[in-house]
């Protein structure tokens, strides 16, 4: 019966496996001095559920690959995607990530106003993210390739919608936190808060990297 | 209404007065049983002044223990309604052949068996597995709560407005005529076009939020909030039962959350994701939907394979056989239940490569599972077995679940399936599973921790009862169901011509009406138990010679659940410090550092019940009030800062002065 | 313990401790200037169409998506095997595990599925 745990099996770094305690102490079993803090959970927390998130783009993906040339006799990407402006899209989100960066490295320092102005800084970057996709896609709808047209154009305003969806909640969020900041300072709060965005904000990029590569540069070859 | 339509669909949308069924007899008896209950637990709510503490201890509580213990009579009452419909199709498959057309006309009777499955899948198996984990885990691991407390209270009540919204659908419009799965094209806007898919897809989308976080919020707590000493291999079973189903449930729904997302995009948009013209594919959501689905099967057995083990052990008085290999099963169950999808659509045509594949690795996933009966076997094997209720639920469950096991191997089998595929013989394999093992687990889970909870047994004459009525009752409700399956009936049929087929369908009825005789007397069980709860007390805390340290608490536990923080030194935590003399502590206590109740998760999901009712009937402008509602309670309740308190040293030394003297009373 | 009430613990227990490590300056300027070197050659490669041929090209721009994933993971989201305990990369491994199985699935099922049912229905875009 394997039921004692070898060393080998405890797979947790950093915490040793209990030695057996040949003699009775009461304070064997207990923790008397109240030393025991658990750590913090949320930068776990957030990190599975931007592991969720990943799954529903995902979901988004694998159904864009599968129904993504269904063109029903509509348009193609070759016939509507815009690389130039993609590039640009792509650039405001780059430069969205960096100056997020700078501000973390201010709030490392405790350098309030700076965060605030990085932060602002990375909102506009977001905004003018957020702004030409919504000009790419009146330009297409103008144009008469509306998500209704066919499966492929359904999947990629599903998607790319998804992301830019996405983005707009981080700068509500984002927003939301600023005043959080103005109003409190760099409380341990608050720098936890700006930890989880920064991870949702380059999480975000990632998925980005995906989505220029896989529906705007692929489509464009195919 | 009014005289101008353009007005009333500003205002109303599409709903109208001849929504609320008033000229189905079914539903006026019901809307009067529902009315008349309602306002008598209302009125007794009032009479007895219960809504202040129900409000201040269970509402707005952030405590696990009590969101756990709301969540399975969430579950509870959601099994009733379900049952009811289980009844009703029983009845009118008994009744329905050659010129008798039954009581219940198609598209009533379609409905009955959508709610069924939903109701029993989403509202009664997945809160009774998240209750019993919410109450269950931390005690385990010696946590004072969850990790994100409030989270908890909010997925809760997420799942609480999921179960109304299809409630809701019962008096106002109907509920979908689909299958619990909803496949388009049939849940297409061309072919669904009334309100059941969306009251389906936003009840599911709701309560999918508030899985998907107390999914997260478990991981986190089992992850992070151990208590010192406790290494992964040393967590009891039950604990990493509800670790692998959580990250499950962390995995799977977001896939459920994207699918569900198109099919409404395709309801409310008029995209082509799963249409059958302009390119959409209606498999791709088959495909996408059991990508979610296979993986919520284990999602809800995992949970109960943790209870057995933690009765067959303590009921058994030995140590659970295998405690590695039962920790590996379940590890393996869990990345394999992912590569095992397509076995539900092996007739859909990938071809021969495709099924082998999905095929085999089916077969696979029941060596692990087959480990775990051996190992609860050699546990039981010369152990000195109580036979008490935990205990018979489990032995029940084994017998029941390995024959369901076995149909379930042999639908794995793609040739055998284009022959089962859709016939009651499916239907009769998953409730074997689902009856034989979620749900007789999760019985056998609440009998177990009853005393944990409430600090009294539940009365064990009244639960034998139950558990014979279950038993006997599944028994006889589905394995004429493998027979009819076998013979080619297949499922979802309203009305039959063979009469040679009535006497199957007449004992099945028989075997649910036995199982109504179980749940009346688990009713009875509770009521007894509660009249009776001064002979039933548990003093010790401990009342079944327990191994697992939540039964190192008082019954019920303080708000704190362990004065100190324990010290693990075995997987059998309690067990250990009972062998070494343990001596409780009894001074030195300090002040607790506890999270405040909060009353935003319940504004949130009421919130969120409108924005759903207004979506379902196109009542825009409400949709968009109710969503901005949400919007700014949740932005809202992130400027509050101040959500702790400290419960004082002398309120602790107060707890447990009183526990000291009711264990000294006992000697 | 909630989230927001672990304050009091938060000033001796935060920072570096906690797992959620923190990048430096020269962190994040090696991953911006990295990823704006990913970004911009498969541009360059599918709008000059420099390659010439499609399915190289295709191969090609996601090789440097995924060194680009492997960048931002690295420089911006601080991913190592040592935070949380090891269980962010965990978590991260096995939902990518994931990933790849629904899209890999998901196109095998539906492309049997499509040559097998509807051979004639498909490509006619």
């Amino acid at each position: 019966m394997a039921t004692h745990a070898s060393p080998a099996m405890n797979f947790e770094p950093g915490r040793s496996p209990s030695v057996a305690i040949p003699q009775v102490d009461p304070t064997a079993f207990y923790d008397a001095k109240g030393e025991h803090h658990p750590e913090g959970s949320t930068m776990l927390g957030f990190w599975l559920y931007l592991m969720s998130d990943c799954l529903i783009f995902a979901a988004l993906f694998a159904t864009y690959a599968v129904v993504g040339r269904n063109y029903a006799a509509g348009p193609s990407p070759k016939d509507l995607f815009d690389l130039p402006l993609v590039a640009l899209n792509t650039s405001m989100l780059l430069f969205s990530s960096i100056t997020y960066g700078f501000a973390m490295l201010e709030m490392e320092k405790g350098d309030l106003s700076r965060v605030q102005i990085w932060l602002a800084v990375t909102g506009l970057f977001g905004l003018a993210f957020v702004g030409l996709e919504l000009y790419e896609f009146h330009h297409l709808i103008h144009e008469g390739a509306t998500p209704q047209r066919s499966a492929f154009l359904s999947a990629f305003f599903t998607l790319v919608g998804t992301h830019g969806l996405h983005v707009s909640l981080g700068i509500v969020w984002l927003v939301t936190l600023m005043a959080q900041v103005h109003k409190r300072g760099l409380v341990p709060e608050n720098k936890r808060r700006l930890l989880c965005l920064s991870m949702f904000w380059h999480f975000l990029d990632v998925i980005w990297i995906g989505v220029f590569t896989f529906v705007y540069l692929m489509g464009v070859l195919q | 209404m009014f005289s101008n339509p353009d007005l009333q669909k500003l205002l109303f949308g599409r709903l109208t007065l001849d929504a609320v069924p008033l000229h189905e007899p079914i539903l006026l008896v019901t809307f009067a049983m529902v009315g008349l209950g309602g306002v008598a637990v209302l009125g007794a709510l009032t009479y007895f002044r219960l809504w202040g503490p129900l409000w201040r201890d269970w509402f707005t509580s952030v405590d696990h223990k009590k969101i756990g213990i709301m969540y399975i009579v969430l579950a509870l009452v959601m099994l009733l309604r379900g049952f009811a419909d289980a009844l009703m199709m029983r009845a009118q498959q008994a009744m329905a052949f050659g010129p008798n057309e039954g009581y219940l006309p198609p598209h009533h009777y379609d409905q009955i068996f959508t709610a069924h499955g939903v109701i029993m899948i989403f509202f009664v198996a997945m809160p009774l597995v998240t209750g019993l984990m919410n109450f269950v885990v931390p005690l385990q691991i010696g946590a004072r709560d969850v990790a994100f407390p409030f989270l908890n209270n909010f997925s809760f009540w997420m799942t609480v407005s999921g179960a109304v919204t299809v409630m809701a659908s019962l008096f106002v419009g109907e509920f979908a005529r689909t299958g619990w799965l909803a496949y388009p094209p049939l849940s297409g806007p061309a072919m669904s076009p009334g309100v059941g898919v969306d009251y389906y897809i936003w009840a599911l989308q709701i309560a999918g939020i508030g899985t998907l976080l107390s999914g997260i919020n478990l991981i986190a707590t089992i992850v992070k909030m151990r208590a010192p000493g406790m290494t992964m291999m040393k967590m009891p079973v039950f604990t990493w039962t509800a670790l692998c189903t959580n990250i499950l449930i962390v995995a799977a729904f977001p896939i459920l959350t994207a699918v569900l997302a198109l099919l409404s995009l395709d309801r409310y948009v008029g995209t082509h994701f799963f249409s059958n013209d302009l390119g959409g594919n209606p498999m791709m959501y088959v495909n996408l939907v059991w990508i979610w689905g296979h993986p919520e099967v284990y999602i809800l057995i995992l949970p109960a394979f943790g209870v057995f083990s933690e009765i067959v052990s303590t009921f058994s008085s030995k140590r659970l056989f295998g405690y590695a290999s039962m920790v590996y099963a379940t590890v393996v169950i869990t990345i394999l239940s992912y590569l095992v999808w397509l076995h539900h659509f092996f007739t859909m045509g990938s071809g021969a490569s495709v099924n082998s594949f999905f095929g085999i690795t089916t077969m696979i996933i029941s060596i692990p599972t087959g480990a775990k009966i051996f190992n609860w076997l050699f546990t039981m094997y010369k152990g000195r077995i109580r036979f008490e209720v935990p205990m018979l639920w489990t032995v029940g469950f084994m017998v029941t679940f390995v024959i369901g096991g076995m149909t379930g191997v042999l639908l794995a089998v793609p040739p055998a399936d284009f022959v089962l595929h859709n016939s009651l013989f499916l239907i009769a394999h998953f409730h074997n599973v689902i009856i034989g093992g979620v749900l007789f687990g999760m019985l056998a889970g609440i009998t177990y921790w009853f005393p944990k909870a409430f600090g009294f047994k539940l009365d064990e004459f009244w639960g034998k009862v139950s558990f014979w009525f279950w038993l006997t009752g599944f028994w006889f409700a589905f394995m004429p169901l493998y027979v009819l399956g076998l013979m080619g009936v297949t499922r979802r049929v309203q009305h039959f011509d063979d009469p040679s087929l009535q006497i199957w369908f007449v004992i099945a009825a028989f075997g649910a009406l036995l199982i109504l005789c179980g749940i009346a007397a688990f009713a009875v069980t509770l009521v007894v138990s509660v009249l009776r709860r001064d002979q039933l007390r548990d003093t010790t805390g401990d009342p079944w010679g327990g191994r697992t340290l939540e039964w190192a608490t008082s019954s019920p536990p303080p708000d704190y659940n362990f004065a100190f923080t324990p010290v693990i030194h075995d997987h059998d935590a309690w067990w250990d410090m009972k062998k070494r003399g343990y001596a409780r502590p009894l001074q030195g206590f300090k002040p607790i550092h506890m999270p405040k109740n909060t009353a935003a998760g319940l504004i949130l999901g009421v919130l969120s019940i409108v924005f759903a009712f207004a979506m379902i009937w196109y009542i825009w402008w409400l949709a968009a009030v109710s969503f901005a509602a949400i919007a700014i309670v949740s932005i809202g309740h992130t400027f509050n800062y101040n959500r702790d308190f400290y419960i004082p040293a002398d309120e602790v030394v107060r707890t447990e002065a009183q526990r000291t003297s009711l264990l000294a009373e006992r000697v | 313990m909630s989230a927001a009430s672990k304050a009091g613990h938060d000033d001796h227990g935060h920072g570096h401790a906690d797992g959620a490590s923190h990048g430096t300056f020269k962190d994040y300027m090696t991953g911006f200037v990295l990823s704006v070197i990913l970004t911009a050659i498969p541009f360059i490669l599918v709008m000059g169409n420099v390659i010439g041929n499609d399915r190289i090209t295709g191969i090609v721009i996601m090789v440097f998506a995924v060194a680009q994933i492997v960048v931002h993971m690295i420089y911006f989201l601080h991913m190592n095997t040592k935070s949380e305990g090891g269980w962010t990369i965990l978590a991260l491994i096995f939902t990518l595990t994931l990933v790849i199985i629904t899209l890999a699935g998901s196109l095998w099922v539906m492309y049997h599925l499509n040559t097998n049912m509807m051979p004639q229905h498909m490509h006619m875009g």
